[in-house]
C-alpha cells in the first residue's frame, strides 16, 4: 500500500495547493473590482466622515496583503466573515442555501448518473441499432437546447396545462420530503436532461473502446450473454473515464444551476451569490467562490482517487 | 336584466354556483360573456369580503440581503411585509387623499407649522402593549435622526420638536408644510414599540398581520393579528408571499395557480396574459416615470437651445407604444402628471424634427451627443435609447448611444455622467418630488437644476394652505421644469399586476403597484 498512499497524499496536497491558489485568485479578483467598497456600501448620500468611519471598520486602510492573510486566518478556524449588506454571519446563511443546493444537485444526481449509465450500456449492447440511434438522438437534442428553454417547456406543459407539478420549487423547513421532492421535480427533471446526455456518451465510447479488446473476444467465445460480457467484464475497465465525466457533471450541479435556480425561484446558492453581486457584498461574494472553487477540487480528488482505485497496474506496481 | 340572470349571480357570489357553471348559464339566457362577468363582479363585491383561507403572493423585488428594518426598506417585496405587520399615523386614501389610520384624526395649526394628532384609543401592538403617542414620537426620532440609514430621512427634514400630551403627538416644524399627512403616510413610517429602538428588525406592529415565517429573498408568511381593531383589512387567515423575481416564472405561477395574484407584469406579455382565461390584468396608471436626464450644468447640456433640441427631438407616442405597450402615458418632460392631487393640464410637448433642428442650429453645438444607458436603467431603455436616435437623426442631430453594465450604472453612471437614461417611482406629492430632484439644494438633483425664482416658488407653495394658488403654482413649476431644465421625460409607466379568478375585491387605487400593496389585505379567498 505504500506507492499507493504516497499517490493518493501527492494528490489531497495538490488539490489544498490549487485552492490556495484559488482564493489568491478570487481574493485579488474582487479587489480589483472598480469602484469603492465604502462607498458602494453607504451609496450617494454618503458624508466624508461616515466613509472614513466605514473604511476603518472594514480595515480597507491595511494593505491588500494584510487583509488576505487575515482572511484567510479567518476561513481557516471556519469563520466566513460578515455579510455587509444586512450585517449577519455569512457561515448559517450560506449553510441553508449550499443544503438547498446539495440537495437540488444529489437528487438529480441519483436520477441522471444510474440513468445515463444503464442508458449507455444498452446503446453499446444495441449499437448502431435503433436503440442506440434512439438513446444518443434523444439525449443529444436535449444536451442542445437552452436550459432555460428545457424550462419553460416544461412549466408551460407539467405546471400551467396539466398541473401535475408547482411551476415554483420553493423549499422550506416545514415541508416534508414527499413535498419536498414534488417541489424540486421540474428543476430536477431539467438538470436530468441537461447532464445525461455527456455522461451517457462517454460510458458508450469508453466500454465501446474497451470493446475491441482481445479478452472481450474470450469472453464471448466462453459463451457469455452479450450483456454479461458488457457488464462484467467492459465496465469495470472503463470505470476511470466515466466516474471523471460524472464528477464533472456533478460539480456542474452545484455550481452551474444558477440558470435552472431563477427559473423555477429555488432557494440555493446561485441565487443567493447574485443577490449579493449586485449588492458590490463582497466577502459573500469571496465565500461563495471560495465553495464553489473547493466543490470542483474535491469532486475531481475523488475522480482521480477512484482512477488510481480501479486500476489494478496502479493498485499493484510490480 | 332578467330576474334570472340576477339569481345565479348572486348564488355564485356566495360560492353556490362555480364561475365556469355561471358563465354557461349566463350565456344560454342571452348574456354576453362581457356582461355576465361584470354582472359576477358586481354580486360578488355586494355579497362582501369572505373571510378566513389562504392568500398567496408572486412578488417581485426581494432579496436575500433584505432587512426587516422599516426604514431600509427599498424593493416592492420589502415594502408588502411592511403593510402586513406595521401601520403608519395615516395612510394614502385609495383616491389620492389621505386617511387616518393609528391616529384616529390631526389637524394643523393656521400657519402649517404645528400639527397635532390624536392616537386611536385601544391599538396594541402583535405583543400585547399598547400603542402610544410616545412610540409615534420615538419612532419619528429614529427615522429622522443623525445616525438615520432611513429611505424616509429625506422627508423628514425641518422638524424643529416634538412632544406628547396624553394620546396626542404634537409635531413643530421650521417652515410650513401644508402636505405633511402625506409625508407621514410614508411606508417606512410604520410605527413600532418604542420607535423601534430597541430591535428595528423585531417586526412587531400593530399591522393585520403577524410575521410568522421570513425567508428573505424566498418566502415570508403572516397570520391574522386576532386582536387587529380595523375589520375592513385582512380578510385571509393567511398570506404568503412568495418571492418570484423572473418575470416568466412570476406569470406561470399564477398560471398554473400556485398563487392568486402577481405584480409587475411585463407590458410586453401584459396583453397576452390578459387573454389568458382565470387572469385578470389590471393596468394602473402612476407616477413613475422613465426619463432621459442631461446635467443642465454641463457642457454642452449647459446651453438651453441644445436641451430644447432634444425635448423636441424624441418622440413621446412611440415610446408609449414601444416600450411600454401602451401600458402608460406620455410624459411632458416634467416629473409630474396626474396621479398627483394638485395637478393641472399644462400643454403637451410633442415631437418636431423642425422645431428641434432649429434649436439644434441655435445651440451651435457640433458633432455628436453621447448618451449612456442600460438595461435596469428601466426595462427597455436600451431599446428607448435607439428610438431616441432615430427620431434625433431624423432632425439631423446625431446621438451615440453607449450601452452601459448594469452592475455600478447607479453609482458610475446615474448622476454622475452628464446625458443618462434613468427612472423616478414618483413621490405622493409635488412638493415631495420636487424636493427630492428639483430644488437647487436636493439630495438628487440628477439634472443639476438650479433656479431660484423655482426654489423661492416651492417654499411658497408649501406654506399656502389655499389649494387653487397651490395648483397654480404648481402648474408653472412644471412650466419652469420643462422649457428650461435638463429632464426629458417621454412617458409615465403603468403598474401591471394580475390576480387570478380565486379571489376577488380588486379595486383601483394611487399609490404603489399592487393597489398601493393593500391587494393582499383587502382582497378575499373565494375558491
Amino acid at each position: 500500500m505504500g506507492p499507493m498512499l504516497k499517490l493518493l497524499s501527492q494528490r489531497i496536497a495538490l488539490g489544498i495547493l490549487l485552492l490556495l491558489a484559488v482564493s489568491v485568485v478570487i481574493f485579488s479578483g474582487t479587489e480589483m473590482l472598480p469602484g469603492d467598497l465604502a462607498q458602494s456600501i453607504l451609496g450617494q448620500s454618503a458624508t466624508p466622515e461616515a466613509l472614513a468611519n466605514l473604511r476603518a471598520d472594514l480595515g480597507l486602510n491595511e494593505p491588500a496583503y494584510v487583509r488576505y492573510f487575515e482572511w484567510l486566518g479567518g476561513l481557516l478556524q471556519g469563520d466566513l466573515g460578515t455579510a455587509l449588506s444586512n450585517g449577519q454571519a455569512i457561515g448559517p446563511q450560506i449553510g441553508k442555501r449550499l443544503g438547498n443546493t446539495l440537495f437540488l444537485a444529489s437528487t438529480a444526481a441519483v436520477v441522471a448518473v444510474p440513468l445515463a449509465i444503464f442508458l449507455g450500456l444498452v446503446a453499446v449492447r444495441f449499437r448502431n441499432r435503433w436503440p442506440d440511434k434512439l438513446i444518443s438522438g434523444a439525449t443529444l437534442a436535449s444536451i442542445s437546447l437552452p436550459e432555460f428553454f428545457i424550462g419553460y417547456v416544461l412549466i408551460y406543459f407539467f405546471a400551467v396545462k396539466w398541473r401535475l407539478f408547482p411551476s415554483v420549487a420553493t423549499v422550506y423547513d416545514s415541508m416534508s420530503f414527499l413535498e419536498k421532492l414534488n417541489a424540486i421535480a421540474l428543476p430536477v427533471t431539467v438538470l436530468t436532461l441537461v447532464v445525461l446526455a455527456h455522461m451517457m456518451r462517454m460510458t458508450r465510447a469508453a466500454i465501446l473502446n474497451v470493446m475491441q479488446s482481445a479478452y472481450i473476444e474470450t469472453a464471448e467465445l466462453k459463451g457469455l450473454s452479450a450483456f454479461k460480457v458488457i457488464a462484467r467484464h467492459a465496465f469495470p475497465n472503463s470505470i476511470s473515464p466515466i466516474v471523471n465525466v460524472v464528477m464533472l457533471n456533478l460539480a456542474y450541479l452545484v455550481v452551474g444551476v444558477v440558470v435552472v435556480e431563477v427559473i423555477f425561484v429555488y432557494p440555493g446558492m446561485g441565487q443567493y451569490l447574485v443577490d449579493h453581486v449586485s449588492k458590490r457584498d463582497v466577502p459573500v461574494v469571496q465565500a461563495c467562490g471560495l465553495i464553489f472553487a473547493a466543490v470542483y477540487v474535491v469532486l475531481n480528488l475523488i475522480a482521480d482517487i477512484v482512477a488510481i482505485l480501479s486500476n489494478p497496474r496502479l493498485r499493484h506496481p510490480k | 336584466m332578467s330576474n334570472e340572470l340576477k339569481y345565479l349571480s348572486e348564488r355564485a357570489a356566495r360560492g353556490l354556483l362555480n364561475r365556469r357553471s355561471f358563465m354557461g348559464r349566463a350565456a344560454a339566457l342571452g348574456a354576453t360573456t362581457t356582461f355576465a362577468g361584470t354582472m359576477l363582479a358586481s354580486a360578488v363585491m355586494a355579497a362582501g369580503p369572505v373571510k378566513g383561507g389562504t392568500l398567496r403572493v408572486g412578488i417581485q423585488g426581494g432579496s436575500s440581503t433584505d432587512s426587516l428594518d422599516p426604514g431600509l426598506s427599498t424593493n416592492a417585496t420589502s415594502t408588502q411585509i411592511l403593510r402586513m405587520w406595521g401601520e403608519p399615523l395615516v395612510e394614502l386614501a385609495e383616491d389620492g387623499g389621505i386617511d387616518p389610520r393609528l391616529a384616529s384624526e390631526y389637524e394643523a395649526s393656521a400657519d402649517a407649522k404645528t400639527w397635532t394628532f390624536k392616537m386611536r384609543s385601544g391599538v396594541t401592538y402583535s405583543n400585547g402593549k399598547s400603542v402610544t403617542a410616545e412610540d409615534v414620537k420615538a419612532t419619528i426620532e429614529r427615522h429622522a435622526g443623525e445616525e438615520s440609514k432611513s429611505g424616509a430621512l429625506g422627508l423628514l427634514r425641518g422638524i424643529v420638536s416634538m412632544s406628547t400630551d396624553g394620546d396626542r403627538f404634537i409635531l413643530e416644524l421650521d417652515t410650513p408644510n401644508a402636505d405633511l399627512p402625506y409625508l407621514l403616510a410614508d411606508y417606512h413610517l410604520v410605527i413600532q414599540p418604542n420607535g423601534g429602538k430597541d430591535d428595528p428588525t423585531a417586526a412587531i406592529g400593530s399591522g393585520p398581520y403577524i410575521l410568522k415565517s421570513h425567508e428573505p429573498g424566498v418566502r415570508h408568511v403572516f397570520e391574522k393579528n386576532p386582536n387587529y381593531w380595523n375589520d375592513d383589512l385582512g380578510h385571509a387567515e393567511t398570506v404568503e408571499l412568495l418571492v418570484i423575481n423572473d418575470d416568466t416564472a412570476r406569470v406561470a405561477a399564477l398560471q398554473s395557480g400556485q398563487v392568486h395574484m402577481v405584480n409587475r407584469v411585463p407590458p410586453k406579455v401584459a396583453s397576452l396574459v390578459g387573454r389568458m382565461g382565470g387572469v385578470k390584468v389590471h393596468s394602473t396608471p402612476s407616477a413613475g416615470h422613465y426619463v432621459f436626464i442631461m446635467h443642465a450644468d454641463t457642457a454642452p447640456f449647459d446651453n438651453k437651445d441644445l436641451r430644447l433640441a432634444l425635448k423636441y427631438a424624441i418622440n413621446r407616442e412611440e415610446m408609449v407604444e414601444k416600450i411600454l405597450f401602451g401600458n402608460g402615458t406620455a410624459g411632458n418632460d416634467s416629473p409630474i402628471n396626474a396621479s398627483y392631487p394638485l395637478f393641472t393640464e399644462r400643454e403637451q410637448r410633442t415631437y418636431d424634427p423642425e422645431k428641434a433642428a432649429f434649436h439644434f442650429k441655435a445651440s451651435g453645438h457640433d458633432g455628436s451627443v453621447l448618451l449612456r444607458t442600460s438595461d435596469n436603467s428601466f426595462p427597455g431603455a436600451p431599446d428607448a435609447a435607439q428610438l431616441f436616435q432615430q427620431s434625433a437623426a431624423a432632425a439631423g442631430i446625431t446621438l451615440d448611444v453607449k450601452r452601459e453594465p448594469n452592475d455600478g450604472y447607479w453609482s458610475e453612471v446615474w448622476n454622475k455622467q452628464p446625458f443618462c437614461t434613468s427612472y423616478w417611482g414618483g413621490r405622493p406629492t409635488q412638493d415631495a418630488m420636487f424636493s427630492t430632484a428639483y430644488l437647487s439644494s436636493a439630495d438628487w438633483n440628477d439634472t443639476r437644476f438650479f433656479n431660484d425664482g423655482f426654489d423661492k416658488m416651492l417654499l411658497a407653495a408649501r406654506a399656502e394652505l389655499d389649494e387653487g394658488k397651490r395648483k397654480a403654482i404648481y402648474s408653472d413649476m412644471s412650466t419652469i421644469v420643462s422649457d428650461e431644465g435638463g429632464l426629458i421625460c417621454p412617458m409615465f409607466n403603468n403598474f401591471i399586476d394580475a390576480v387570478s379568478e380565486g379571489v376577488e375585491g380588486w379595486r383601483t387605487t394611487k399609490g404603489f403597484d399592487l393597489m398601493n400593496n393593500y391587494a393582499p389585505l383587502k382582497m378575499w379567498v373565494t375558491a
